[in-house]
Formats: structure tokens, sequence, C-alpha cells
């Protein structure tokens, strides 16, 4: 086990591993989208009170899910690299922040086009769970730009890992505001005492399509690593060796 | 260990590095009193733009008097450690034999001494002008004591990450204002409920929490942002 993960942490080793795990994740994550956006667009009857427009939920519950998903992984990565100073967890980190940050935009554009029919206003300051969303998402612009600010990669790598584990104590105050105060947004309806409030036709089109967004933030996650690791590792001997193999194959 | 009594204890260590800063501050009394400044300015400048009437004064004084709170210590906490990094002081502090943590303790404390407490004397004054109830005071000045504490605990994390940095000044606020808008929304609606005669406890009870939090945790963070900032 440990010395699997030692060999993991090595970039050469990841960016072979990595290649051929992407399709692991894709190829399960597209087909659980398919069939959880189809089912939760036809099969799944309407709610009885918010009729068709519930159907959003399908796009926004795992875009939200996974916003605070890829911050975990950004803040446990960036964790890992400060402490045990592997470098591939600071690229891991790096590379969940953008797309941490657009599931994040996503949650917040599906949930307002969902509150205009519901709530009649695009915006609701009143509910604290839409602007911590936004907070949230000023919290990964602050990451990304305390990275993109400093110019020697290894001083970024841990600035920016500081920043990601102080924000990290955000989270749970994000989650929490939702019984804080009192708010316009629907309460947990899937993790709750006495099995979910949904009817099974409605919650497995939703459950499909969490786990799928889920895969495919790993798979582009991973996609995003092996970039970052290329760029990082591009005056490495194995990073030039992979590159005249590749000119060798024309 | 011969050679530990020559060095000076913890509380010491602590105590001398507060006196320092607030010795400091007073002689550039300019430094603490542009921020009191910006804050009364900024508190003149909202009753001219959103209007005079008695009723929206009142409406919007808590929200109000906290952004301006919020916004004149981010003005102060840009400076924070600019100029111990400019001197060598700094290197100083982290090469130092007391732990860095209770050195970025009192950087806060000292910080919290010549801005946020400054700002809780001039509060009422303001309040006054907005024509909030008497009875309002006590639980704006109580709020603002754990904000303005919070925020100079938290502030100094952003200071610290953004220290050597050319462009430091706009990245701090960006740093920093998401991470401390749960103050902002708990500080402003427990004066806002104080002001409807609504019990407050649960939100001074939470900035309290949020305090306590950031005293412990923060000086850490503070800390490991320092090293790195200085390598």
């Amino acid at each position: 086990m440990w010395k699997f993960l030692h060999k993991l942490a090595s970039p050469p080793y990841f960016y072979d591993l990595s290649a051929s795990m992407i399709p692991w994740f894709a190829v399960p994550g597209v087909l659980l989208i398919a069939y959880g956006t189809y089912a939760g667009l036809f099969l799944a009857p309407p709610d009885y009170q918010q009729g068709d427009a519930f159907r959003i939920i399908y796009v926004h519950v795992p875009a939200a899910y996974l916003s605070m998903m890829a911050y975990m992984v950004m803040a446990v990565a960036a964790g890992i690299g400060l402490i045990w100073r592997i470098k591939l967890a600071h690229a891991v980190s790096a590379a969940a922040a953008p797309i941490g940050a657009w599931f994040t935009f996503l949650a917040l554009i599906t949930g307002s086009i969902w509150g205009k029919p519901m709530w009649g206003t695009w915006w609701e300051w009143g509910d604290p769970r839409l602007t911590s969303q936004l907070i949230m998402l000023f919290i990964y612009f602050g990451y990304m730009a305390l990275r993109a600010a400093i110019d020697d990669p290894g001083k970024a790598d841990k600035a920016s890992a500081v920043l990601a584990m102080v924000g990290a104590v955000n989270i749970p105050i994000i989650h929490f505001s939702v019984e804080w105060w009192s708010s316009l947004h629907q309460g947990a309806t899937i993790v709750r005492e006495g099995g979910p409030a949904m009817p099974p036709e409605m919650l497995y089109p939703l459950l499909a399509n969490i786990l799928g967004f889920t895969l495919i933030f790993g798979a582009l996650l991973l996609g995003r690593v092996r970039s970052e690791v290329l760029f990082r590792e591009r005056r490495s001997r194995w990073v030039r060796k992979l590159l005249l193999a590749e000119q060798g194959k024309e | 260990m011969s050679h530990a009594n020559d060095i000076p204890g913890l509380w010491q260590g602590f105590s001398s590095l507060v006196r320092r800063e607030v010795l400091l501050a007073w002689k550039r009394p300019g430094d603490v009193l542009n921020p009191l400044v910006f804050f009364a300015m900024v508190s003149t400048l909202f009753p001219l733009a959103v209007g005079q009437s008695e009723q929206q004064l009142q409406f919007s004084a808590p929200g109000l008097v906290w952004v301006a709170a919020l916004l004149a210590t981010l003005l102060s906490l840009n400076s924070l450690f600019v100029s111990d990094y400019e001197d060598g002081s700094l290197d100083q502090l982290i090469l130092s034999p007391q732990p860095l943590p209770m050195l970025a303790l009192a950087k806060s404390v000292a910080h919290w001494l010549v801005s946020g407490l400054p700002l809780i004397l001039v509060s009422p004054l303001i309040a006054f002008s907005f024509k909030m109830p008497s009875s309002v005071i006590g639980v704006m000045a109580l709020t603002l004591l754990f904000g303005t504490m919070s925020l100079s605990l938290l502030g100094a994390i952003g200071a610290a990450l953004t220290v050597g940095l050319h462009r430091g000044t706009a990245l701090l606020s960006l740093l920093i204002l998401p991470l401390a808008m749960p103050i902002l929304i708990f500080g402003a609606r427990t004066v806002s409920l104080a002001a409807a005669g609504d019990t407050t406890t649960a939100g001074v009870y939470f900035l309290a929490a949020y305090c306590m939090l950031a005293l412990t945790l923060a000086p850490f963070a503070t800390a490991a942002a320092l090293r790195i900032s200085n390598e």
C-alpha cells in the first residue's frame, strides 16, 4: 500500500497510470449522466408542487455537491502537499480549482434559473445557501488569483495550500448555514431520517447523475493533473523522452 | 540547559512585540487615524447616497456600520507585515527562539489594539448619527469586538500570504473578504435584530465562537504563511 502510494507520487508513473484510468471514469460517467438526464427529464413524474420546474435538480444538485467535493479534493491535496511535500499533490490542488469554480458557477446559474419560477426572483439574498455558494466562488477566485500572483511555482504551491486549508474552515459553515438562518431554500431531502422524501422514479436519476458527475469530475481532474504535471516537469528527462517518442511515431 | 536563561520567556516575547507594535503606531499616528477617518467618511457617504429619511437610515445603519468597519480593517491590514518585510525585522521574528505562531498572535493583537479598538470606540457616535436606538449600542460594540478581533486574526493570514507581492493590495481583499463574510453576515444581522428588539444571543455567540476559532487556528496559519512568503 505504502509502496504503491510512493510510486503514485512520482510524476512519470502517475502520468502513465492516469492515461489508462481516465476511460474508467469517463465512460461510466457519460453513461450514468445519459441515463440520469433522460430518466430525469422524461420518465420521472412531475412534482406535485413544482411541476416540471423541479427537473433542474438533475443538474443543480450534482453541480452544487461537486462544487464542495472539488474544494475538499483541493484542500486535502493541498494539505498533503504541504505536510509531506509531495509535488504531485500540489498539482492536483491546482488542477481541481478551476473545475470546482465552474461547478460552483453552474450551481449558481441553475439555482437562479430555478429560482425565477419558484421564488419569482433570479436572486434571493435571503437564502444563505445561494449566498454561500457565491462566497465559495469568490474563494475559488482568491485561490486562483493568489496562485497566479506568485511567480515562483514552489512558493505559489505552498502559499495557496495554506489559503485552501484556511478556506476549508468555511465549508462546514456553508453547510450548516442552511440550518442556522431560516431560509427559503429546500431542506435536505436525500439524506435525512426516515428515508428520502422523494419517490424512487425521481430519486434514481438524481443519484445516477450525482455519481455520473462525480466520475466526470474525476476524469476531468485526471486530465488536468496530467497536463499540469507535463508543464511542471517540462525540463525533466522523462518528459523529453516522451516527446521524442511521440515525434518518433510520426 | 545553561543558555535557556538567556532566552526571554513566552509572555515576555509576546508582550514586548505587542508593545513595539503599539509604540510604532503611536509614533506614526497617521497609520492609525487614516482607517478611522475612512470609517467615518464611508459612514458619512451612505446617508448622502441613500437618502436622509430617518426610517431608511435606521434600517440600513447596522449593515452600513459593518461594511465600513470591514473595509477600514482591510485598509489597515495591508501594511501589517510590509515594513517588517522591507527592513528585515520579519527575518528576525522568524529566526527568533520564540514560537512564530505566538509572535503572529502578538502582531494580530497589536493590530486589533490600534485598529479594531478605536473603531469600537467610534461606533456609538455613528450609531447616534444614524438615530439608532441607544439599546443597540451595547450589542453593536459587542459584535464589533468579536468581529474586528476575528478580522485582525484572519486578515493577518492574508497579509502574510501577500507580503512580498507587488500586487498585494487588491489581492488581500480578494483573499480575505470571502472568508470574512460570515462575520459580516452575523455581525450585521445581529445588530439589526437588536434594533428590532429581538434576542441577539445566537448571533453574539456565533461571533464569539468564530473569534475563538480564529484565535486558536489563525496564528498557526499566519506563521506558516510568513515562513513561505519569506523564503
